[in-house]
């Protein structure tokens, strides 16, 4: 009998890990409906990002005080799993406090009080936090892409957050009271600096009723921890850890440099070289020309961007300084991240049920990302430079731009124009190549 | 009324065999907007004050592309390029100035790919380069003191990390620069880059060019200096548009050189 609650919490814990497991696999699946890319350049510089930007937070930083309130959530996250580890064992072995046999006591007190410390640094954080998005309303928490899920998603982590953090002060104040006691398995260990002004309130509580606490919060804490890593797949909080190697795969060129269709290269090369029979058959092995230039939904975007999608976490940082949005534009680049995620879902969704994905008469263009959104684009980068974690809504607007140009004809009458005229005159306008010159003689 | 400047073409210099220092892309607008005309002819009269054997290829010049391939035309984009590509390659081009941070952007970043590997300048670079090894001079003249704010192109500053070149520049005019809250790395768009100044804007409630020269006008300052012929028609229509024309007028930092210079 005595082990029941050691098979019941393995049980817990290898259902909670194994269901991520497979959440995550589904993930790493719909990703890989994207185009492959090459990313194995600049190592030393993706390195670099990833300890800068991803665990340096270095853009956070841009704007201090959410920056600051992130560092205090991001770095309690970090170290509060080591204690994370401790429960595991204690809940597999049954022991009690089990790293403060193995650890030098004065180094455990230091880990259990900076722990303490960080728990009331990250509830501050939280707290905050939810007052950023409910009392002060920030505009950009409540544009309209944020209606719905989006918004109750992000309150659903601050309140699961808010919770984990009492639980586990709480647990640490009834146990500091039990080890006060004198109760037989509550070993004397550990600091509380924050909870030891919890310890008082329990004050004249049985021994039962204390170790009821304990454990009640122990296991909550614990159920707690595992059900919010399981909640993550259907939230945007999985930047948390794809944030890591969505930076690494992020932008190492100068954000001016878009990519060239080599596809594009091979048929202009064809074109241009006077010696290339059009009519030849290609040779062996030749690369096909691709089905289609440009992304018309997400299958058509790459590896990366669909990464991109889900690391996106809605904070909306680049909708905040996009020029056409903050202008009244209907484009919204959190909106165009938001939107490829959802599409994919629908997608792996649909794989799910039929095994491989059947056509739903649906694509990102048109039912999720408009065409409106995406005309209205400046390709300023200012999205880009703002993302925390290195994503680019923007190289999402080009392909697609790319597919409405190239495979519809469906550019804005006046950039046709603009396209004639280079196509005819080698400028945007209709002036005339040989009048290039004009300048150097008129005054 | 003024001689016509002088201005050396690729094919003259060829013709003598001879191989120009440096390149100047004028680009489109720099060669048929008539704003934008100014600021080519004062980026001539430096080169020539500080003695650069420059040339230009004239009627052999063509689009760079970005227009077309920012729209999503990425034929189109990679015709103009390879055409203009063959022409520099031609010549044996190897060092190019342009005082387009667009043809800068381009050139310098997608070219390569495309065979075409050219070191690019843009003109506030090469102007400061020309600075810092004394072959051109200047002095604060008539912009001493003024207080003046810079509008950064987002093609040279955000794109390319360019945000210095310029200002220095400004410094060496001896001007009063004021900065706008959005500068630099966070520095707001004229509304022109990826093809939209060929078009009518997407509804909304505010034009891009206004909320940026709005934004400009709230540091008082006499001149918007800015680095881009596409910035430089937004932010003349921003003005405009504001009735400011006579408290704040937009200058490209290379006329505000040869300005000084009374060239």
């Amino acid at each position: 009998m005595q082990y029941i609650p050691n098979i019941l919490f393995t049980i817990a814990l290898a259902a909670g890990i194994g269901y991520f497991t497979l959440n995550i696999r589904k993930i790493i699946r719909n990703i890989k409906l994207g185009r492959e890319v090459d990313a194995s350049d600049h190592t030393g510089q993706r390195w670099s990002n990833v300890f800068r930007i991803a665990l340096g937070q270095s853009k956070m930083v841009v704007r201090p005080i959410p920056g600051l309130l992130h560092i205090f959530v991001y770095v309690g996250f970090v170290i509060i799993n080591i204690e994370v580890l401790e429960i595991i064992i204690d809940g597999i072995f049954g022991t009690h406090r089990v790293l403060s046999t193995v650890l030098p006591e004065g180094l455990y007190n230091f880990l259990i009080a900076s722990f303490e410390i960080l728990a009331l640094l990250v509830l501050v954080g939280v707290i905050l936090f939810w007052t950023r998005r409910n009392i002060q309303k920030l505009q950009r928490f409540w544009k309209p892409e944020m209606k719905g899920w989006p918004k109750n998603d992000g309150n659903f982590i601050l309140y699961f957050e808010m919770v984990l953090m009492i639980l586990f002060l709480t647990m640490n104040a009834a146990d500091q009271s039990l080890q006060t006691l004198g109760v037989v398995h509550y070993v004397d260990a550990g600091a509380f600096p924050i909870s030891k002004f919890i310890t008082p309130l329990m004050d004249g509580l049985s021994e039962g009723t204390l170790i009821a606490i304990e454990r009640g919060a122990w296991w909550f804490h614990i159920l707690g921890i595992l059900v919010f890593l399981n909640y993550l797949y259907f939230s945007k909080h999985l930047h948390i850890l794809l944030a890591f190697p969505n930076v690494y795969f992020g932008k190492v060129v100068p954000m001016g440099k878009f990519r060239n269709l080599d596809s594009v290269t091979n048929e202009v090369k064809m074109m241009m070289d006077p010696n290339v029979d059009p009519f030849a058959t290609p040779a062996e092995g030749a690369t096909e020309a691709p089905a289609k230039f440009g992304a018309s939904d997400v299958m058509d975007l790459s590896r990366i961007q669909l990464l991109n999608a889900y690391t996106c976490t809605e904070c909306g940082r680049c909708t905040s300084v996009c020029p056409a949005n903050i202008t009244g534009k209907l484009l919204s680049p959190r909106k165009i991240m938001m939107d490829t995620r959802d599409r994919l879902e629908e997608i792996g969704k649909n794989i799910d049920k039929n095994g491989e994905f059947k056509p739903d008469g649906k694509q990102l263009l048109d039912d999720y990302i408009l065409r409106e959104e995406l005309w209205a684009c400046t390709t300023c980068n200012a999205c880009v430079e703002a993302c925390p974690v290195s994503i680019d809504p923007l190289s999402i607007i080009m392909d697609m731009r790319q597919y409405l140009v190239m495979e519809q004809s469906a550019a804005p009458t006046e950039l046709n124009v603009a396209m004639t005229n280079i196509e005819n005159n080698g400028a945007p306008w209709p002036y005339n190549q040989m009048d290039r010159l004009n300048w150097k003689n008129e005054n | 009324m003024s001689e016509p400047i002088k201005v050396p073409t690729m094919a003259e210099y060829a013709a003598q065999g001879k191989q120009p220092e440096v390149l100047f892309f004028v680009g489109c607008a720099g060669s048929f907007d008539d704003r934008a005309k100014k600021i080519t002819k004062a980026f001539v009269k430096l080169l020539h004050k500080a003695n650069i054997d420059f040339a230009v290829l004239g009627t052999e010049e063509s689009c760079n592309g970005d227009p077309a391939k920012r729209a999503g035309n990425e034929f189109l984009f990679q015709m103009q390029a390879m055409a203009n590509i063959e022409v520099l390659n031609g010549y044996g081009i190897k060092k190019i100035v342009t005082a387009c941070p667009h043809c800068f952007n381009t050139i310098g970043n997608e070219y390569p790919g495309l065979g075409g590997n050219y070191e690019v300048m843009h003109h506030t670079q090469f102007l400061k380069a020309l600075l810092d090894e004394g072959r051109l001079k200047v002095e604060g003249g008539k912009f001493k003191g003024k207080k003046i704010t810079f509008h950064d192109p987002c093609y040279l500053g955000r794109a390319n990390g360019e945000y210095e070149a310029p200002r220095n520049l400004l410094e060496k005019l001896e001007v009063e620069l004021v900065e706008m809250g959005r500068n630099k790395k966070n520095g707001f768009c004229c509304g022109a880059g990826g093809a939209q100044v060929f078009k009518e804007p997407e509804p909304g409630n505010k034009d891009i060019n206004v909320e940026r020269t709005e934004e400009a006008m709230e540091t008082t300052s006499e001149i918007i200096a800015t680095g881009c012929p596409f910035c430089m028609m937004m932010l003349t229509d921003g003005v405009k548009a504001k009735n400011a024309e006579n408290s704040i007028q937009v200058m490209d930092v290379a006329e505000m050189i040869a300005n000084a210079e009374d060239l």
